[in-house]
């Protein structure tokens, strides 16, 4: 599909991409150091502040950081996606070590009682109790991953965000306005998709509710 | 480039006249207060009568969810190519941006505070508008500041995005260095604003420490809180920063 001289297809897939790879990096980063977090106070005492001082700095300085601090080119869409990357494992270690946290112990002894080793307690029973939280807190970082890739537009990147700035310079305001909604509706399609994962990976959170 | 950067930062013109960078930090932190005072004047209120009457409360989490998902750079160009440049149109685009988390903040303060310490203010006969200001409203601080602070660090972050569309402050750096290809400008800039953030972010949570309502409360002298006595345990402690979005 074209429209105001751009390849909206391109520039859509670019955008979920952006957004989409950086929220699953993310998610595989959080895991390992959100447990770390849940297991050692003294982890969670560096862990957390530090979480929250990356979340504080904001989209654009990040991006204009990781080519100094790794060497890419200030072009490269990999400058976007670490950032978003970094801004996902920054909101979920603190849901990863909270969910943990919240396991009844109750649950984790009886699994232990029963037979399971803790690889198997962590993946069997830990971490699929865990996903409730753990969709909220993907949700929220997936939402924000797509309105930020847009900033990206600022230094070169493409994205719908492209929309937004040649619109801009052009002074078309259909053009931005389209970059508005489809940056939104791609936000909201991802966040179903995220909500039905998780629900079917905590099918008993369902048949609660439904009693 | 750390070598270029120092010698960005300590050339003379950096630190004085229209784009010194005392000048563009004051600048910022001008565009952040206004936007997030406006926002305060109107979420706070309207969030706190909403969150005291209950009714419209899934609207205002509905809207304050949806509103999330708009691209920041988009509202800024669109209300300047509507509006036209100036300081307006992105002031109002920043208090647009501002208003969900604070009057998520103020709703669910409000409606959380503990309905017994409210049923008992209405027992003992208080009128409506007091038990909003004297029972719920001390009750809602944490999550207030909590909101106020998402705010402000959201507006912090999208004013340095509004120097795309014209305004001043930190932003300038970047944008302008982007344009000449003028990296060690782009940095300084880059690391100014988020040693502002950070610093915001650190001042903001000191002062809840002075307003919030308990017996963890500061004082600058070492006077005894009068309210702690007498209710420490029915003030919630403050939660875990809620960072939703940025």
């Amino acid at each position: 599909m074209r429209a105001f001289g751009y390849d909206i297809d391109e520039l859509v897939i670019a955008h979920v991409l952006l957004a989409v790879v950086p929220v699953i990096l993310g998610l595989v980063i959080a895991l390992p150091l959100g447990w770390w977090a849940h297991r050692s106070a003294g982890a969670r005492r560096v862990l957390v502040p530090l979480s929250g001082a990356l979340y504080t700095v904001p989209s654009l300085a990040l991006i204009v950081f990781i080519p100094v601090l790794l060497g890419t080119p200030i072009l490269s869409p990999v400058n976007v996606g670490l950032t978003l990357t970094i801004y996902t494992v920054a909101l979920l270690v603190r849901s990863v070590a909270e969910a943990l946290d919240a396991v009844p112990a109750t649950v984790t002894t009886a699994a232990t009682a029963v037979g399971y080793r803790p690889a198997g307690l962590l993946f069997g029973v830990q971490l699929p109790l865990a996903v409730p939280v753990l969709t909220a807190g993907i949700r929220v970082a997936s939402v924000s991953a797509f309105s930020l890739v847009t900033v990206g537009a600022l230094v070169g990147i493409q994205s719908l965000g492209t929309l937004m700035t040649d619109g801009f310079q052009q002074d078309y305001t259909a053009m931005v306005a389209t970059g508005i909604v489809g940056s939104v509706l791609l936000a909201f399609l991802f966040d179903a998709l995220w909500l039905a994962l998780g629900r079917t990976l905590s099918p008993w959170a369902r048949a609660g509710a439904g009693v | 480039m750390l070598g270029r950067l120092v010698e960005w930062f300590s050339a003379p013109a950096q630190w004085s006249g229209s784009a010194g960078i005392p000048t563009r930090v004051l600048e910022h932190l001008g565009y952040t207060l206004l936007a997030v005072a406006i926002a305060a004047v109107i979420a706070l209120p309207l969030g706190a009568v909403i969150g005291h009457t209950r009714r419209g409360g899934l609207a205002v989490v509905g809207v304050a969810n949806g509103l999330r998902a708009l691209p920041e750079l988009g509202v800024l160009v669109l209300f300047v190519l509507l509006l036209g440049l100036g300081l307006l149109p992105p002031t109002l685009a920043l208090v647009l941006l501002a208003i969900p988390p604070m009057l998520a903040g103020a709703y669910s303060g409000v409606a959380g505070a503990d309905p017994g310490a409210v049923d008992a203010a209405r027992g003992m006969g208080m009128r409506e508008s007091q038990i909003l200001l004297q029972v719920e409203v001390p009750a809602a601080v944490p999550l207030v500041l909590g909101g106020v602070r998402f705010a402000t660090l959201q507006v912090v972050a999208t004013a340095t995005i509004a120097a795309y569309v014209g305004l001043g402050g930190l932003g300038r750096y970047i944008i302008d260095g982007f344009s000449v290809r003028d990296f060690p400008q782009m940095l300084g800039g880059a690391l100014i604003v988020a040693v502002l953030s950070i610093v915001v972010e650190l001042v903001l949570q000191l002062l809840g420490r002075f307003v919030t309502p308990g017996p963890d409360r500061l004082r600058l002298r070492g006077r005894p809180d009068r309210h702690a006595a007498a209710a420490p345990s029915s003030v919630p402690t403050p939660p875990s920063p809620e960072r939703p979005d940025r």
